[in-house]
């Protein structure tokens, strides 16, 4: 297909500057910094901050010829896909000036304080307090956060905490860009039920941030919030992707590659999360225990499940390509793939029998059958639990009434709330 | 392999659609259910000759529209949307592909046009009294007699075998499975209409005493014409059962908006929200399996085997699911005769059962994927 006129010259002028800019011999921070000054290295965000305002479809074109010369781009993770963009759409001129090139060149790292142990699904419950100082200059905040990834070397955390009791709770909240070190600031490893420690848990005491530091504005936080959220589903893709790129050689790449296993580390087990159908065919062949019929019955079912997953998917992809208006087929990714894993779960025991009480070195596929039963069960919940989804697909696309709310027009002070 | 429908099919589905709300409202479906043909003869010449679906997907050299799988299976889907009382299953999907696969091409020529037409009303007749879909259950013989042959036997669970004209036939000849085409109304042939759990497809078991035949193409190529068309008409089925759990979702889901107890819709309630959800999953999966079992037929004959077996399952456990369900949340209302749940609830149980159970079909999908 031919390009656009647009197409074509923005591809002629990203192409020149990188073969004017691009070697492999250069730091990443050094690299990075050429990227925030050229804009290049995130063409869809505006030119005062970093960026050429091209459209997305123009964004794509520019990752090609980055991808196409092995050039690196933009770091991965929290900071550039949650919160750059959330600063961009909410910050003022003054955040904006502070926070956003150390985001871009990869100086500043981010993480997301959002969950509480006490507002999982109902996020907008969260009880953690910040309270204007005595001279009115920053916030004191005290809580405690949950399921932050990279939380103990983030710079800075996207912090969602309460600043006003007496409203109903979804318009108390306030949303703080909150600087990580500091004495008020504890994050502690968090040990999963399958023995890895992907995420943290940040104990809040006293920590300070400055009025300044608000994204929105005071009260505000949960719209903010709303633009983080939106893109959070992006952010593991483009962890993905910058995984695929990083294969070249020179400085930048290797010091890459270390930055991306960082990032990643904390997902070794996310295969093993989904359940690994991959691997059912040939254990069953493996073992002999394809031959019983019992078994073969239940493969024969979660194949057929995870097969015909795969085709929704694509009915889905097609529906949109074909500007067609969005089916429900778009909406249950989420909910097949709990069952994919808790099928896969099932069988991987039917066929490892009494194997399946071994883990480690003594387990099967060097423990990775044992990593799959106990690693199973976070699918379900992890990015908002299967029942919240049912909520969201029978009031979205079947158009069922809401459930009556209790929490939503009193002041969230008189709210029922988890003993603490 | 197409996943998106063209605006051709949109168009024929809002076409079948549009005439099926007309011709075959429930109260028609509940009238023609009691009757001994279960069709209505007005319906059926208009269905043929206003829109040709008889002959959708026959090519056009034997008097067909030349259309595929794909779009049979979107007249499928409505119909079964609509449960429409006709013989259109046992004619056009069983008996006029049996036709197609094994027929030679002056037979195919004599055959072919009567039912494109919907002149001719057809079935095929494969189980027998035991039940079984596989080649290994057939054991009426097909004797040679002088250039044809004479059928000694018996077949069961013949869909509309009672209304039917012409008969193709399983059967066990000297050289193994074969397939015969006879007139229905042949004097050694007896048929008994089968008292049947859904009344809205007739069954009926057909007595053969010797019943003059003739082969369909070569007597010795059937097995593998019998396995083609019972995996196209699997894929068919698939697709019919997802416009009825369609239809199941949208009934139930209209109530739980509208049913109040406890002072609020019962929709609202997340035990019945959820059920809900867990339907549509179901449903859509089923979907995505049955459009693609119909692409196979048109695209991926290699595929098909496999792929057919799987729809057939998944679509009879949706079905089924969403008809037991859609009961569930109608309540004690959805136990009586009146309200309409139960017919749907019928066919699913029907059609779990029709070509296979899902227990038989993904045995099948695990051989044919070499597990």
């Amino acid at each position: 297909m031919a390009e656009s006129v647009d197409a074509e010259s923005v591809r002629r002028e990203v192409r020149a500057w990188l073969e004017a800019n691009w070697n492999h011999d250069q730091s990443l921070v050094e690299w990075r910094n050429k990227l925030a000054d050229s804009g290049w290295g995130c063409p869809t965000w505006p030119r005062e901050w970093y960026g050429r305002g091209l459209p997305v479809s123009l964004g794509d074109v520019v990752s090609e010829e980055f991808d196409r010369i092995g050039a690196v781009g933009t770091p991965g993770g929290g900071g550039m896909t949650l919160a750059g963009p959330t600063i961009l759409e909410h910050g003022t001129d003054d955040v904006k000036q502070r926070l956003l090139r150390g985001i871009v060149t990869g100086e500043d790292t981010w993480c997301q304080l959002f969950s509480e142990p006490g507002s999982g699904s109902d996020l907008a419950g969260l009880t953690t307090r910040a309270e204007l100082s005595r001279d009115g200059d920053e916030f004191i905040v005290n809580g405690q956060k949950l399921w932050s990834t990279s939380a103990h070397h983030a710079k800075y955390g996207m912090l969602l905490a309460r600043t006003n009791w007496d409203v109903p709770k979804h318009r108390g909240i306030t949303y703080f860009a909150l600087e990580m070190h500091q004495p008020g600031v504890t994050p502690k490893p968090l040990k999963q039920m399958n023995g890895h420690a992907s995420f943290n848990e940040v104990f809040l005491n006293d920590a300070r941030v400055p009025v300044a530091n608000a994204i929105g504005q005071v009260g505000n936080g949960w719209a903010v919030a709303q633009a983080t959220l939106a893109h959070e589903r992006r952010s593991f893709d483009v962890l993905q992707r910058a995984a695929r790129g990083s294969r070249g050689t020179g400085r930048a790449h290797e010091e890459l590659r270390a930055e991306v296993a960082d990032m990643m580390a904390p997902y070794t087990w996310y295969p093993q999360r989904a359940g690994r159908a991959d691997l059912i065919v040939e254990r069953a062949k493996a073992t002999g225990r394809n031959t019983d019929p019992v078994v073969r019955q239940e493969i024969a079912k979660l194949l057929s499940l995870a097969r015909s997953t795969e085709w929704t998917a694509r009915r889905a992809k097609a529906a949109r390509v074909a500007g067609r208006p969005p089916g429900p087929e778009g909406s249950l990714g989420k909910l097949y793939a709990s069952d994919i894993a808790r099928a896969c779960s099932r069988v991987h025991t039917l066929i490892t029998a009494t194997d399946s009480l071994l883990s480690g070195a003594d387990g099967p596929l060097e423990g990775i059958i044992a990593e799959i039963l106990v690693s199973v069960p976070a699918v379900s919940i992890a990015g908002g639990t299967d029942e919240i989804q049912r909520n969201i697909v029978s009031e979205r696309v079947l158009g069922l009434p809401r459930e009556p709310q209790s929490d939503h027009d009193r002041p969230f002070r008189d709210v029922p709330r988890n003993a603490r | 392999m197409r996943w998106s429908p063209s605006e051709e099919q949109d168009e024929l589905r809002r076409t079948v659609r549009r005439f099926l709300e007309e011709k075959s409202p429930v109260t028609e479906v509940r009238r023609l259910m009691e009757t001994r043909e279960g069709y209505e003869p007005s319906v059926w010449k208009q269905l043929s000759q206003e829109l040709g679906l008889p002959g959708v997907h026959v090519p056009e050299a034997y008097g067909g529209q030349g259309l595929g799988f794909a779009e049979l299976g979107i007249v499928l889907e409505e119909m079964g949307r609509a449960l429409l009382c006709a013989p259109y299953f046992s004619s056009v999907v069983l008996a006029a592909n049996a036709i197609l696969n094994a027929g030679s091409e002056s037979q195919k020529q004599e055959l072919l046009p009567g039912i494109a037409a919907g002149e001719t009303l057809a079935t095929l007749a494969v189980a027998e009294p035991k039940g079984r879909w596989d080649a290994g259950g057939i054991a009426l013989e097909a004797r040679p007699e002088g250039s044809g042959f004479r059928l000694h036997g018996e077949k069961s669970f013949v869909t509309d075998g009672a209304s039917a004209q012409l008969l193709v036939v399983a059967a066990r000849g000297p050289a193994g499975i074969g397939l015969f085409h006879l007139r229905a109304d042949s004097e050694s042939v007896e048929r008994r209409p089968l008292t049947v759990v859904d009344p809205t497809r007739k069954l009926a078991r057909l007595g053969f005493k010797g019943a003059r035949a003739e082969s369909l193409g070569d007597p010795a190529g059937g097995a593998a014409a019998l396995s083609k068309t019972l995996d196209q008409a699997a894929a068919m089925l698939a697709n019919e059962m997802v416009g009825g759990a369609q239809r199941l979702l949208d009934m139930t889901v209209e109530y739980a908006k509208t049913r109040v107890q406890f002072g609020r819709p019962i929709g609202s309630f997340q035990a019945i929200k959820h059920k809900c959800a867990d339907m549509l999953m179901s449903l859509e999966l089923a979907r995505s399996s049955a459009y693609y079992a119909a692409g196979c037929a048109d695209e991926s004959p290699d595929e098909l085997p496999a792929i057919a077996s799987l729809a057939k399952a998944q679509c009879s456990d949706a079905y089924l699911e969403l008809a037991a369900e859609a009961i569930q949340i109608h309540g004690g209302l959805g136990f009586t005769w009146e309200q309409d749940v139960h017919l749907y609830f019928k066919r699913a149980k029907a059609s779990e059962v029709l070509l296979g159970d899902p227990t038989y079909h993904r045995e099948l999908l695990a051989r044919r994927w070499g597990i």
